[in-house]
């Protein structure tokens, strides 16, 4: 039987006779495994460490495995089952998974040493963890079974969550042998399989996550329920920054199922039996507002402002390489180019919603989180709780995209819950959602070339204009001068060979709160590059593909997703007027991707997908089926944001608020859509954010390649793109 | 108080006239598959049959549903059409996050009820109203195909 439980319950990790198995993630390298048995009489802190691991198998037969990275639609846990359960010896359909509760120390992703999910990380810093913890607990129950029956353990066999001696014709199940083997010592460097004796690994294995996700059983934090739990709508200053200035809720308080009208310095909530009890009590509300220092700000005016910190603002350096001045100085030909992108919101699915019970020794959260240690802390020092005293339920996500990276939303919710002795659920409108976002930063990006006599670049130079991300996720901000990796990653890190390269970075923070998004710093930079790429083929009078293969000379795995995914589009092949196609190519999170979007454009402006094509090389594939979903998503996730999204300000409101004016992509705009993955021996690369990066590239080049009409600001502008009548 | 059907069963939530049938299936009747995406009927992450039709139950106020048969995603297995339409949608793994998936299920199935066989652009009109952030546009439409055979 799958079930998918709520994150690591204490007691019932402190059984007797549990075996445990964890390792210490925190250090640069991973430490060697180890054991963690408790009888249940340890005290709840000498026994904080033992909580979790990755595998628990309990006397009664119960394997658990623990998440360390959250599911929010990627795939993950099916895909770090696999790397458990290939190790383990037992069958997807023996286990329970759980999500892993916040601790720094057992479930830090490697990557980053921090337990956060997001940058496309989970696999490839869990590929060889989440094994090695497999492979160690099987060792551990192979002894155990070899001690009892008097045989070298390696004429053992396992399948199936049971130990076998084939001679004896004797078998025992783990759940038999977990008291023997959390008894016994913990081996090292226990030895992993090789690829040929892979059950699971490279196979499409059926998720675990969605049967419960077609019926309407799967639990989001939206959809938690706590005994005598109360719902809660919430208002917001308009404008970022802003505060209460005078609230009348007497209307509101006379209303029938209204518990409680509660204030925090720029927001209201009012607490009902029900969210409509709630949501008509807030509409009741007779709220004015200072607006606050944000009050003027207007994309107009941030625009300039940006435009204005590329000229004149410090650069601070990125990536230097070559005689970058000499080679412009001596080029035949310079072009260069201005691209711009816009603030964007994430507007997951599932709106922001936290469930807080917070009492005098403790505080229990049932939320969805890409990020718990965060949560748990900024909670903690809310209440002036010791971290532990902080219980993070974490949940399925319905759609992440890095919102649910920042705890912005469950510091609020923490915040109001602590006026009141009974558990609320806090839910942001869809507007409240989209308005009060952190957003993807806007950017601002100078890229020139000097071109050779062959028409190749022999320099380029990046100059990315933006705030930083950091500054709203890092304690105490980000420090002025230092480089945030993310504003050039994608930059200076291209697949191509540029002799001479200059990327540096302009520190701009606009008035306006920031946070990452999918695909991060690639998505906004492969579009400058890949764009400019196309622009470089033009003047040089030659094909896009053809010119990108001349500068992938030591790319090979970039210049074999290239040719495949050309091949399989039928690049070079005639099309109908106002139709073309483009390409992007990119090497991002250790993957390669290329894609072609294939458009026709109408006289009206209007874009019309034809076909897309992407072709892919991750390394070694965990679940083949799962890449070619995210592929499909992540591009999609892309084009939708190209074609229709920009977040923009007037008088410090955020314009946008709903799917009607901040639109997605629908299903009857997307056309046939091919993903082709290339079989490789390389270590896993990430995947979830690789086909964001590709999407708004290829989609401008196609426009190009369509109209002539050169894309360099984004969202796309449709008015461009209408034919010219002179 | 209202009287519903909802999934077969009469049921009397002390819900206003005015609350959509949304809020009533989620805080009153504890189905919370049927999910709130917008509150403006722009996202069809709530959407539920009413008599076999879907509709947006996020702005449909449940005094105008007395009298009529509502079924929900916890139910729609149900139904041939709807089991059919949750096995294509597995064995397709149409699902990413899921967050819109009870909707995007619904609106199908409602479709196949009442067109066996669409052709895409039945598919287009009947989908349309249908959000998913994730992007499993390419598997809904071949999953809608796969359980309508």
């Amino acid at each position: 039987m799958r079930r998918l439980r709520e994150n690591v319950n204490r007691r019932s990790v402190l059984k007797a006779g549990a075996l445990v198995v964890a390792f210490s993630l925190a250090g640069a390298k991973v430490v060697s495994a180890r054991v963690l048995v408790r009888d249940g009489a340890g005290g709840d802190a000498s026994t904080a460490k033992a909580i979790g691991g990755f595998v628990r198998i309990e006397a009664a037969g119960r394997i658990v495995l623990v998440m360390p990275s959250v599911e929010m639609g990627q795939g993950i846990y099916t895909a770090e089952a696999v790397l458990l359960a290939e190790e383990l010896e037992v069958g997807l359909d023996q286990v329970d998974l759980v999500a892993a509760p916040p601790d720094a120390l057992l479930y830090a992703q490697p990557l980053f040493k921090a337990q956060l999910t997001g940058g496309s990380t989970s696999i490839r810093g869990f590929w060889t963890p989440l094994r090695q913890a497999g492979a160690t607990a099987r060792a551990m129950l192979v002894a155990a079974a070899a001690a009892r029956w008097s045989v070298p353990p390696e004429t053992c066999s396992t399948d199936r969550a049971t130990v076998r001696h084939e001679a004896s014709g004797r078998s025992l199940s783990y759940g038999e042998l977990a008291g023997d083997a959390a008894a016994g010592p913990t081996p090292t460097n226990v030895p992993l399989k090789g690829a040929g004796q892979w059950k699971l690994i490279g196979r499409s294995v059926k998720r675990l996550d969605t049967p419960q996700k077609v019926n309407g059983q799967a639990v989001f934090g939206i959809d938690v329920v706590v005994p005598g739990m109360k719902i809660a709508a919430v208002t917001m200053c308009p404008v970022d920054g802003g505060r209460i200035a005078s609230l009348d809720d007497r209307a509101t308080r006379r209303l029938q199922g209204v518990r409680d009208v509660l204030r925090l310095e720029g927001v209201v909530a009012v607490v009902g039996d029900t969210y409509w009890t709630a949501k008509t009590g807030l509409d009741a509300l007779l709220i004015e507002w200072d607006h606050g220092p944000n009050a003027a700000v207007s994309s107009e005016t941030m625009r300039s402002k940006q435009a204005q910190a590329s000229s004149s603002g410090k650069p601070i350096a990125g990536l230097l390489l070559g005689d970058v001045e000499g080679a412009f100085t001596a080029a035949r030909k310079r072009v260069e180019a201005v691209y711009e992108l816009p603030f964007l919101a994430h507007a997951t699915m599932e709106p922001v919603n936290t469930t807080v019970h917070v009492r005098p020794d403790g505080c229990d959260i049932w939320v969805g989180t890409q990020t718990p240690v965060v949560a748990q802390t900024h909670a903690a020092r809310i209440l002036g709780l010791p971290k532990d005293k902080v219980r993070i339920h974490n949940h399925l996500i319905g759609g992440g995209f890095g919102r649910r990276l920042q705890a912005d939303t469950i510091e609020q919710a923490v915040a109001f819950a602590r006026q009141v002795d009974y558990p609320v659920k806090f839910i942001w409108t869809r507007e409240q959602d989209i308005r009060h976002d952190r957003f993807r930063p806007s950017y601002y990006d100078r890229i020139a070339a000097a071109l050779g006599s062959d028409g190749l670049p022999v320099a380029w130079t990046h100059r990315v204009t933006s705030g930083t991300v950091r500054q709203y996720f890092d304690e105490g901000g980000w420090p002025q001068g230092r480089l945030d990796k993310d504003a050039v990653n994608g930059a200076w890190d291209t697949p191509y060979d540029l002799p001479a390269i200059r990327v540096d970075w302009v520190r701009h923070d606009p008035p306006v709160k920031l946070n990452w998004w999918r695909g991060v710093g690639p998505t906004h930079n492969t579009f400058v590059v890949e764009s400019f790429m196309d622009e470089l083929a033009h003047e040089a009078g030659r094909d896009p593909i053809a010119y990108r293969q001349a500068l992938l000379g030591k790319e090979l795995r970039s210049r074999a997703v290239l040719d495949l995914a050309a091949m399989k589009a039928g690049w070079g092949t005639p099309l109908p007027p106002r139709s073309g196609r483009g390409i992007s190519l990119h090497k991002n999170f250790d993957t390669r991707a290329a894609l072609v979007v294939e458009v026709a454009v109408d006289e009206a402006g209007s874009i019309q997908l034809r076909r897309i094509v992407a072709a892919v090389d991750c390394g070694i594939q965990i679940n083949p089926d799962t890449i070619r979903a995210q592929i499909q998503g992540g591009v999609i996730f892309g084009l939708s944001a190209a074609l229709y999204n920009g977040i923009t300000f007037a008088q410090g409101r955020v314009q946008q608020g709903n799917f009607n004016d901040y639109r997605q992509m629908r299903i009857n705009e997307i056309p046939p859509f091919e993903v082709h993955l290339i079989t490789s021996e390389a270590s896993p690369g990430g995947l979830g954010e690789v086909g964001t990066v590709s999407a708004a590239p290829a989609l401008a080049n196609a426009i190009f390649a369509a109209t002539g009409v050169r894309v360099r600001r984004l969202p796309i502008d449709r008015a461009m793109l209408a034919a010219r009548t002179n | 108080m209202v009287s519903l059907n909802v999934n077969g069963l009469s049921v009397e939530p002390n819900a206003t006239p005015d609350t959509p049938l949304l809020w009533v299936l989620r805080d009153h009747l504890g189905l919370t598959g049927t999910k709130f995406g917008c509150g403006i009927a722009q996202c069809g992450a709530c959407t539920v049959h009413l008599d076999g039709r879907p509709v947006r139950s996020c702005v449909l106020p449940v005094g105008l549903v007395k009298g009529r048969a509502v079924t929900t995603i916890e139910a729609i297995g149900q139904t041939q059409v709807g089991q059919k339409v949750q096995e294509a949608w597995l064995d397709l793994e149409v699902v990413q996050c899921g967050y819109c998936q009870s909707g995007q299920i619904m609106a199908a199935a409602a479709l196949l009820a009442r067109n066996p066989h669409p052709d895409d652009a039945a598919i287009d009109a009947a989908m349309a109203g249908n959000i998913c952030r994730c992007g499993t546009y390419p598997r809904i439409r071949d999953a809608i195909k796969a359980a309508a055979t």
